[in-house]
């Protein structure tokens, strides 16, 4: 069977990037098609962002039942151990990713977007054509082609991906929990899962080639989820390379020489890639920046009229900011005049405890010749933290030029801290200066209330600490 | 019989997509092998394609208009034989064409319609809707003037109106703490910008707006200009020719020429002295990818003539001017002239050039500020002549004078370079014995 379709956006790629500017479109009332090969949702949806939170959410809750046990906490006793079953948990993250799956589905059809099942390879800028399951193929000829075909995960030469070596896909999707866990690489999303398969009883260990862990935040936010490996024995070995695996046994290499490190499962989580293959790139006359298709500031590639949002176009390779891409692109192409203008875009990290921030840190500023004060606030001064066992070592620090106290970045590390950073985000977008920050009443009690003083603490007069 | 479908071949290097200008054809018709079939415009020409078999006339690919990629479909033509259109190439085109579109054989194919395009909220609608606010560029004590470079601080919302208007916000003073763009701030600036509009003086206003779709020829000079002007930073340089003796000799030749000579004008004699001028200011000479950071310098002078068309601005261009006699480059501008006001200048005619003159003609006013024909570096224009009261050894005599007005890259060209090259150039009009003194100037 063989169809043909003309239209004045085609959308590729159904992740957080692609189907937000399709739903766009179509609310603009633009004729829209997305083509995607998989679920809709993308890697964010599937396996990435939302899975991975799931497991982890399930794993905590896991981890907090078991101080119950025995002498038990918080006047709460459970007179039983408690159980893991991984399977349980997969099954229940499957049913949170079916339930946003449909969502997506939903919100496509009421902005009117026709969505096309299967992998699409481009003619030309203009044209592609699909093939779906059961060898249906549709041609798609389009005015606009907006490319979101996002990344995918980066195999280590020696331990290529398959049987016991896992991706971070493959981690989502483990119906019984390993005994033994080596996470290769201490990026975010290794120390994410990694920490997660702690919780739930894995023993862990974890390789990093360089001498960091989660080489985006500085060491004062790195360090309380340094100490909880340490607290609860997750092994972190730095400057140590995996090289190869075989009979449960994992090779790695130091300055010391090689090593075996028995486990049952390797995961790798050593970055991402944009995904620019099997598509028929090569068939597009597009200027690249390295690894990533290269656009201006209006997410316009070099050849007019083709677009590429999301993962696929660079750093950060955030969902949020592949979501704020298409939705611009979507208003251009209606004839909006519209840039890709953000002054700072957040990212949390949702290890033990959280670590979140927007813009810049000290040392960023620093680096970039401002001369900035810092105000930091612990939230062990924080009443709230505290009734939410969330006051351990953590802290939130504000950043701010000295001449004009505006702010530049704020940064948190701490249980829930994920959730504040909304307030940060909206304080650096605003405009705001150190001053509109301590004039804002905040909710007693609730952790906002360290954003307040972290600012008032800039000023020179926190007032709790 | 069989579907043969006839992609957009690569019409040249670097071109991606080339717009349909014209169609020769309709469905239905029975074309010839090596028909002109399509008028395709590029960035610099119209190209006429050809078509590769002969048939019957199935489908055309869209309209003119439609921009068609390099590779994508362009026709389908029914052939004798197989055709190339199998279903493991194409699909099934002609179940294609049936599913896509009405079996109406006037409107055969589904054409893409352009995307809307909401006419931009005027700027006085826009701020009509808040309070006119007074000016306030005092910035407060919180505020800083902003240092040259350092990003401008305001909300979303007014980054957002300031882009919808058109505005940069660099240049918007901003009078919140640190200097932060108010709303109140954009709106006076948006004011400020628009002149008080007089009030009515007893004529009916005329509130009638036409929209006008920017197309073709019009598109491709609304996207090369706004390119050249933003990426290049132009420097200005006019100055003063006295060209009464070149004037008599223009006149003295044109009255001897013979019947296959074409008529003199003045910008032969202006890509002579560039000829002579040019070698001793190579940098002029050139083109300059910005992109790579290389500047191509050419020994060769190829003098890209700026001529007005009908449907626009269009630039032939004088090969080797170098190379040339006085007389050969005036049959060369009449040639290129015809040839782009009849739309019928090559590709290769409207390519390459390395320098380009321009000539506003009779109506070449004082001054202008002639538009880089990128990526070359300098341009070269002459305005009107007239004659003027001079003083020439301390008597005041008429003479004629001539403007020319130069633009050229300052990222490339220096001030003193363009001036050095443009007093050179005068120096050779003003004493036209010297254009032909080769070897010896
Ligand atoms: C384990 C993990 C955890 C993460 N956690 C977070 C987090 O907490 N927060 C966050 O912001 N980000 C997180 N990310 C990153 C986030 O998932 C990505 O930044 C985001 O999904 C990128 O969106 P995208 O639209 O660019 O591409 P993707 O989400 O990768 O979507 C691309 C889609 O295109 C489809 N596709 C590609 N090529 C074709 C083709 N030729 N034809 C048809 N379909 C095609 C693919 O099937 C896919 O569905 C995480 C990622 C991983 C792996």
């Amino acid at each position: 069977m063989s169809d043909a379709l003309s239209t004045q956006v085609l959308v590729v790629g159904g992740g957080p990037g692609g189907y937000v500017a399709a739903i766009r479109a179509g609310q603009l009332g633009l004729k829209t098609v997305l083509v995607d090969a998989d679920q809709l949702g993308g890697t964010c949806l599937i396996r990435g962002c939302i899975p991975s939170k799931a497991l982890i959410h399930a794993a905590s809750k896991f981890d907090a039942l078991q101080q119950h046990v025995g002498e038990g906490a918080l006047g709460i006793r459970l007179p039983q151990a408690p159980e893991f079953d991984l399977g349980g948990a997969v099954h229940w993250k499957n049913g949170i990713v079916q339930k946003l799956n449909g969502g997506v589905a939903g919100l496509l059809k009421k902005a009117r977007v026709q969505v096309v099942s299967g992998w699409a390879r481009f003619e030309d800028g203009k044209s592609c054509i699909v093939e779906g399951d059961g060898g249906t193929t549709t041609h798609i000829q389009a005015e606009h082609t907006i490319i979101a075909t996002g990344s995918l995960p980066v195999e280590l030469p020696g331990l290529p991906f398959g049987g016991n070596v896992l991706s971070s896909t493959d981690a989502l999707a483990l119906r019984a929990l390993p005994k033994r866990l080596v996470v290769v690489g201490a990026g975010y999303i290794g120390m994410e899962l990694g920490m997660a398969f702690r919780k739930m009883g894995a023993e862990v260990t974890v390789v990093e080639a360089t001498d960091r862990m989660l080489p985006s935040y500085d060491a004062d936010l790195v360090k309380p989820v340094r100490n909880w490996c340490r607290q609860h024995g997750m092994d972190i070995r730095f400057e140590t390379k995996a090289v190869g695996y075989a009979d449960g046994q994992l090779t790695v290499q130091t300055a010391a020489g090689e090593e075996q490190l028995a486990c049952d499962k390797v995961l790798v989580t050593v970055g991402r890639r944009p995904n620019t293959q099997g598509w028929g790139l090569d068939r597009l006359v597009i200027d690249m920046n390295g690894p990533f298709i290269k656009v201006d500031d209006s997410c316009q590639t070099s050849m007019r009229g083709v677009w590429a949002i999301g993962d696929v176009v660079g750093e950060p390779m955030l969902a949020h900011k592949a979501s704020a891409q298409g939705e611009m692109v979507a208003e251009i192409i209606a004839g909006q005049r519209r840039k890709f203008d953000p002054a700072a875009i957040p990212a949390v990290c949702f290890t033990e405890p959280e670590i979140a921030g927007a813009g810049l840190s000290p040392d960023e500023a620093h680096a970039a010749g401002l001369d900035v004060v810092v105000g930091n606030f612990p939230l062990a001064a924080n009443g709230r933290a505290l009734t939410m066992e969330a006051g351990e070592s953590g802290f939130v620090r504000v950043t701010a030029r000295r001449d004009n106290h505006l702010i530049v970045g704020v940064h948190a590390v701490g249980a829930h801290v994920s959730e504040l950073t909304g307030a940060f985000v909206q304080a650096i977008e605003m405009g705001a200066v150190l001053e509109d920050l301590a004039g804002i009443i905040q909710v007693h009690p609730t952790m906002s209330e360290s954003f307040h003083e972290a600012a008032l603490a800039a000023l020179g007069h926190a007032i709790h600490a | 019989m069989g579907i043969y479908t006839f992609k957009l071949p690569d019409i040249g290097e670097g071109i991606a997509e080339a717009e349909i200008a014209e169609w020769k054809i309709a469905v239905g018709d029975v074309v010839a092998e090596d028909q002109g079939i399509v008028d395709m415009l590029t960035d610099k020409a119209a190209v006429e394609i050809e078509s590769p078999v002969g048939g019957t006339v199935k489908e055309l690919c869209g309209e003119a208009g439609s921009m068609i990629a390099v590779g994508g479909p362009l026709v389908r033509i029914e052939v004798e034989g197989d055709g190339n259109t199998a279903v493991e190439d194409d699909g099934e085109p002609v179940e294609t064409a049936s599913s896509t579109a009405p079996a109406d054989p006037e409107t055969p194919v589904q054409i893409p319609t352009p995307a809307p395009q909401p006419a931009p909220a005027p700027a006085a609608a826009a701020s009509q809707a808040t309070p006119p606010a007074t000016p306030t560029r005092q910035v407060s004590s919180g505020g800083l003037p902003r240092k040259a470079g350092e990003k401008p601080l305001a909300s979303p919302a007014v980054r957002r109106r300031a882009q919808s208007l058109g505005i940069r916000l660099e240049y918007v003073p901003g009078s919140g703490p640190a200097g932060r763009i108010t709303r109140q701030d954009l709106d006076a600036f948006v004011q400020g910008h628009q002149g008080a509009a007089s009030p009515g003086a007893g004529r009916a206003a005329k509130p009638g707006v036409e929209e006008i779709r920017i197309i073709g020829l019009r598109r491709r000079i609304a996207t090369a200009m706004q390119q050249a002007k933003q990426r290049i930073p132009h420097f200005a340089y006019v100055e003063e020719v006295d060209v009464t003796e070149l004037e008599a000799l223009r006149q003295h030749l044109n009255a001897q020429r013979r019947d296959d000579q074409a008529k003199l004008t003045m910008l032969p004699f202006l890509a002579r002295a560039l000829v002579i001028a040019v070698p001793e200011h190579p940098q002029v000479n050139a083109r300059f990818d910005d992109e790579a950071d290389v500047l191509h310098r050419y020994d060769a002078l190829h003098i890209g003539i700026a001529t007005q068309t009908p449907g626009g601005l269009v630039v032939p261009v004088m090969q080797h001017a170098e190379a040339k006699s006085l007389w050969d480059m005036a049959a060369d501008i009449r040639r290129l002239a015809e040839a782009a006001r009849s739309g019928k200048a090559s590709r290769e005619e409207l390519t390459g050039s390395t320098l380009t003159i321009t000539s506003l003609g009779a109506m070449g006013g004082i001054a202008s500020t002639p538009v880089i024909n990128a990526p070359e570096v300098g341009i070269i224009g002459v305005n009107k002549m007239v004659q003027r009261p001079m003083y020439l050894g301390g008597q005041l005599t008429p003479r004629l004078m001539m403007n020319l007005s130069s633009s050229f890259d300052h990222r490339i060209v220096d001030g003193w370079d363009a001036a050095a090259l443009i007093q050179r150039i005068k120096g050779l009009l003003e004493h036209p014995a010297t254009l032909f003194m080769e070897g010896e100037a």
